[in-house]
């Protein structure tokens, strides 16, 4: 008897996950942030098909203002893997110059929500894959691993398929599309104690070092490029600081922090008491049903 | 309020953590994976529960934990202390929404384990959802509150988990601190429990007397309250009860297949889901259904191939001989393979607010297989309060019954209690595409078991060959009066004329003879169909051109009859007439009966007609003669344009 450890089951069923949908859809493609959930959700996808690469290219809904390092890595990382990289940025962003200093929600709207839809549209994918987890957020708990999209990339959460033991029913109605949710059952905690047992490169940003740092609104932003309008007289100060999640870079709180190696920051995390999304500014829109209007409205 | 608090030694401990995080992580690098349910209403406290097991845990951070306190003070029903419960339903919230919380995922873990909670609140759709939830679970923990004792939902949720195959129960006996944690009151809930739980079939359970708000032998037993309790706490419970998954490697090996992994002409390998027991190069293998033997050559993985691998695990299996083997294949151990079958019967349960249609073609997915498959008329209803056996024509949404399941060919299944994997199914609508019912697999009928195909030798395309054409089965379809039969009967002069081996089926003229013991219910214009579908197929496979006339009025059953026959064989004809010009028509005087209430079920009147979405051909009445319409369907058929 080989009794299989909670990152085992889990590895296996997100594995399961990834056959079936490129089994059962036309057009699959794993949407790739650079982060840590997408990083493992690369890896796994690599496991699944291997000694093929992943049948299915990544695509990155980019805004332009995501960490150098993140864009490093990234293709990298897609290379490595032997699988395309498809980079979109909405030409209509780019065009009105939408930035995340002078816009606000606005940037978030225009380069991701609008600019994954215009990607999906455009390649025709009928299947993307999505790093959510269930534990990050109240809306997310009850979503389903298969998860449709109206044509309009709408979700309605009163009408969701029932999903029972490991069968998943991936068909679609004309114009319908579907977000899959490999991670859903991955806690943070799990994540982080795979990207060790498993070695798997991540974004240094997530290990603390002497960063230069600005504060604003309460939020610890990092100075990543000289695009970022300093007010007259601000200074950027060294700080050693971490990320605990990755976006763009003047919309991310960086933590001050000395853990510079994994089982630091996963100690850190530990013993800290600030919930994950809270380095975020996204999420405190709207007061709590912030994250479920969005993916109302199709955002991820 | 917080006697047994977050530093129990059962959950993470902060000092090891400090101190060396690599002991730490090492130690919980290994923990074991539970899925559990919980049941029970608002009223049984299981929020409650299930709040505190979140908050002992620490899976609460310290921003909820103020929007906790908070929200306790302001809106909770516990006065200045912390309501749990607020922490897992945010109902009211959802409610001003207008959203219902069907089935919701929460994790948590102590030093043992980690585990995985399926809660589904609320009453509304509980059949539906709590069997979703179910369906992932080891162990159900049954609620019941000390003050009601053992209630008629107590009776439902048992029946469920059990019907779902759940072998391990926990009967939660709480608010025990209303009780003054008085022993006799315990005593007489389980004594009563025992008695109705053996009658359905549930062997063995376990009892424990818990107070989810005061936290009374929930992480350790006996609580000062209750010295009396000899057993363990719920949480030393969950983290050694055995896990499903393990109990499964025990049995043979099975892995359905879901993909054939080709990177080049040097490497297949069949990619799956091992669903029982455990396998290893050298091992002798049988591909199911068709029989193949050989052996395992490799276990692949990207970390390295493996010299064993076990139920629950993904992997890529590759074999020492050239077999036939694609997804929807069963790899099996070669002495034991599982059963192939066409006919069963299932438990089902319905989840949809369109009511089972007996006859109707659904597809079916059991582990990787999709076939097309038909649910008849259920034997009986079971009345999930009582458990009695009612008389049914059909299943509502939430109802469960047992009925007989064919499916369009042979399928490799083990019943459900044998085997989750290879016993459970999903029925999905043909057209909405929605997940309409799920199935347990009782058993294999006989006479499926008994009837096999006969493999002749002359084949269809010899037939064909003869007659020096192409089958193919002209469906036309329309409302009564639209002129179905007088096109389809200039169609087939024309053939006819041309040296072409036809024949016609007409409605009316086929329900004086074949399907004359049919009427027209709905199952009954479905049994209509198929039967004409089946004569039409063996037609074709004599190598005929068919025509046939009926009205024909649902998507579902025109789709089955297309799915029975070669690509590109059925063509659909929509003869499209409006009502008011059908009706104008009445040819037959049927619409005047219809209106005047002296005909039921008369297809545009009182029973719908599903207009074909993507007809091969379609015939507007109004625009063209009937001889026209014939010249274009013909030129469609021969041109093939």
């Amino acid at each position: 008897m080989q009794r299989l450890t909670h990152l085992e089951r889990l590895e296996a069923e997100s594995i399961h996950i990834m056959r079936e949908v490129v089994a059962e859809a036309q057009k699959p493609v794993m949407l790739y942030s650079v982060g840590k959930d997408s990083a493992v959700m690369l890896h796994l996808a690599r496991k699944a098909f291997f000694p093929s690469p992943p049948p299915f290219p990544l695509l990155h809904v980019d805004t332009t203002w995501k960490f150098q390092a993140m864009y490093e890595l990234r293709d990298r990382m897609a290379e490595a893997a032997g699988m395309d990289l498809l980079v979109h940025h909405n030409p209509e962003a780019k065009e009105r110059g939408i930035n995340p200093f002078d816009h606000g929600a606005l940037h978030t709207d225009m380069w991701k929500t609008e600019g994954l839809k215009q990607a999906l549209d455009k390649y025709g994918f009928d299947a993307a894959f999505g790093g959510a987890r269930r534990d990050e957020e109240k809306s997310r708990a009850k979503e389903r691993i298969f998860s449709f999209r109206t044509a309009s990339h709408g979700w309605d959460p009163k009408n969701q398929r029932p999903e029972l033991w490991n069968l998943y029913n991936a068909r679609k109605s004309k114009g319908e599309s579907i977000r899959v949710f490999p991670l859903s059952n991955w806690t943070e905690l799990d994540i982080w104690q795979y990207i060790m047992a498993e070695n798997i490169e991540i974004v240094p940003l997530y290990m603390a070092a002497k960063r230069p740092t600005v504060e604003r609104d309460g939020l610890l932003l990092m100075v990543d490029d000289d695009r970022f309008p300093l007010e007259p007289g601000e200074e950027p100060q060294m700080r050693s600081i971490r990320f605990r999640t990755l976006g763009c870079y003047p919309l991310t709180g960086a933590v001050e922090s000395e853990a510079a190696t994994l089982p630091e920051v996963v100690q850190e995390m530990l013993l800290t008491t600030t919930s994950e999304r809270q380095g975020r500014a996204i999420d405190k829109d709207e007061g709590g049903a912030g994250m479920e209007k969005k993916k109302q409205e199709g955002y991820f | 309020m917080n006697e047994h608090s977050a530093s129990d030694p059962v959950y993470k401990t902060d000092a090891l953590i400090a101190e060396d995080i690599v002991a730490y992580l090492e130690l919980h690098q290994n923990k074991g994976l539970l899925r559990f349910i919980t049941c029970g209403s608002v009223d049984d406290g299981k929020s409650t529960l299930i709040g505190r097991l979140l908050y002992d845990s620490k899976m609460i951070f310290e921003d909820q934990l103020a929007t906790l306190e908070a929200d306790s003070k302001r809106v909770g029903t516990q006065g200045q202390e912390i309501d749990f419960a607020l922490l897992v339903d945010g109902l009211a919230a959802e409610r001003e929404q207008g959203i219902t919380i069907d089935v919701a995922y929460r994790f948590f873990s102590t030093e043992k384990r980690k585990f995985i909670v399926a809660d589904t609140p609320g009453h509304e759709q509980y059949t539906r959802n709590m069997v979703t939830g179910a369906s992932t679970a080891d162990l159900a923990v049954i609620l019941v509150d000390a003050r009601k004792g053992v209630l008629t939902q107590t009776k439902r949720h048992s029946y469920l988990a059990h019907l779902i195959g759940i072998r391990h129960i926990v009967l939660a006996v709480n608010k025990m601190d209303l009780v003054d944690y008085d022993r006799e009151t315990f005593d007489n809930i389980v004594e009563e429990y025992t008695a109705f739980a053996s009658g359905i079939g549930i062997e063995k359970f376990t009892a424990i007397p818990i107070s989810g708000f005061k936290g009374d032998n929930i992480t350790q037993a006996p609580s000062d309250n209750t010295p009396w309790y000899e057993g363990p706490s719920l949480i030393q419970h969950l983290e050694t009860v055995e896990i499903a998954n393990t109990a499964a490697q025990a049995r043979t090996f099975r892995m359905p297949v879901q993909w054939v992994n080709r990177p080049n002409l040097d490497f297949r390998g069949f990619s799956g889901l091992i669903a029982s027991g455990e396998i290893a190069p050298g091992k002798p293998v049988r591909i199911v259904p068709s029989g193949k033997i050989s052996t395992i050559k490799s276990v692949v993985t990207m970390n390295g191939d493996l010299d064993r691998a076990v139920a629950g695990q993904s992997v890529t299996l590759t074999l020492e001989d050239e077999v036939d083997c694609s997804r929807g294949d069963v790899i099996a151990s070669a002495d034991d393979p599982p059963q192939v079958a066409d006919q069963f019967e299932a438990s089902i349960v319905w989840m949809n607010d369109e009511a089972l249609i007996p006859g109707r073609a659904y597809w079916l997915k059991l582990a990787t297989q999709t076939v097309s498959a038909t649910v008849a008329e259920p034997k009986y209803e079971v009345n999930i309060n009582t458990m009695e056996h009612l008389a049914a024509k059909t299943l509502e949404l939430n109802s469960i019954g047992v009925a007989e399941v064919t499916t369009d060919r042979s399928i490799v299944f083990e019943p459900y209690e044998d085997s989750k994997a290879l016993g459970g199914f999903i029925l999905v609508d043909k057209i909405t595409h929605a997940t309409v019912g799920a199935g347990m697999i009782n058993f294999s009928l006989r006479r499926a078991q008994n009837v096999h195909w006969q493999a002749l030798e002359i084949t269809r395309e010899d037939h064909a060959n003869l007659k020096n054409q192409k089958p193919a089965v002209l469906w036309f379809t329309g409302l009564s009066g639209s002129g179905k039969s007088t096109i389809a009967n200039l169609v087939e002069k024309k053939l006819n004329l041309m040296n072409r081996h036809t024949f016609l089926l007409d409605g009316d003229n086929v329900r004086h003879g074949l399907n004359k013991d049919l009427g027209f219910t709905e199952a009954d214009r479905i049994e209509n169909i198929r039967r004409v579908g089946e004569v039409s197929k063996l037609m074709a496979d004599a190598g005929l051109i068919v025509i046939t006339a009926f009205i024909s009025p649902f998507r579902a059953e025109r789709e089955m009859v297309r799915a029975m026959l070669p690509e590109g064989e059925f063509i659909e004809v929509h003869i499209d007439t409006p009502l008011e010009v059908a009706e104008a028509r009445d040819v037959k005087g049927l619409y005047k009966k219809a209106r005047q209430g002296e005909l039921k079920n008369f297809t545009g009147i009182d029973s719908p007609y599903e207009e074909p979405e993507k007809p091969e051909i379609r015939i507007d009445t109004t625009a063209m003669t009937p001889q026209e319409a014939a010249d274009l369907v013909v030129d469609k058929l021969l041109g093939g344009g």
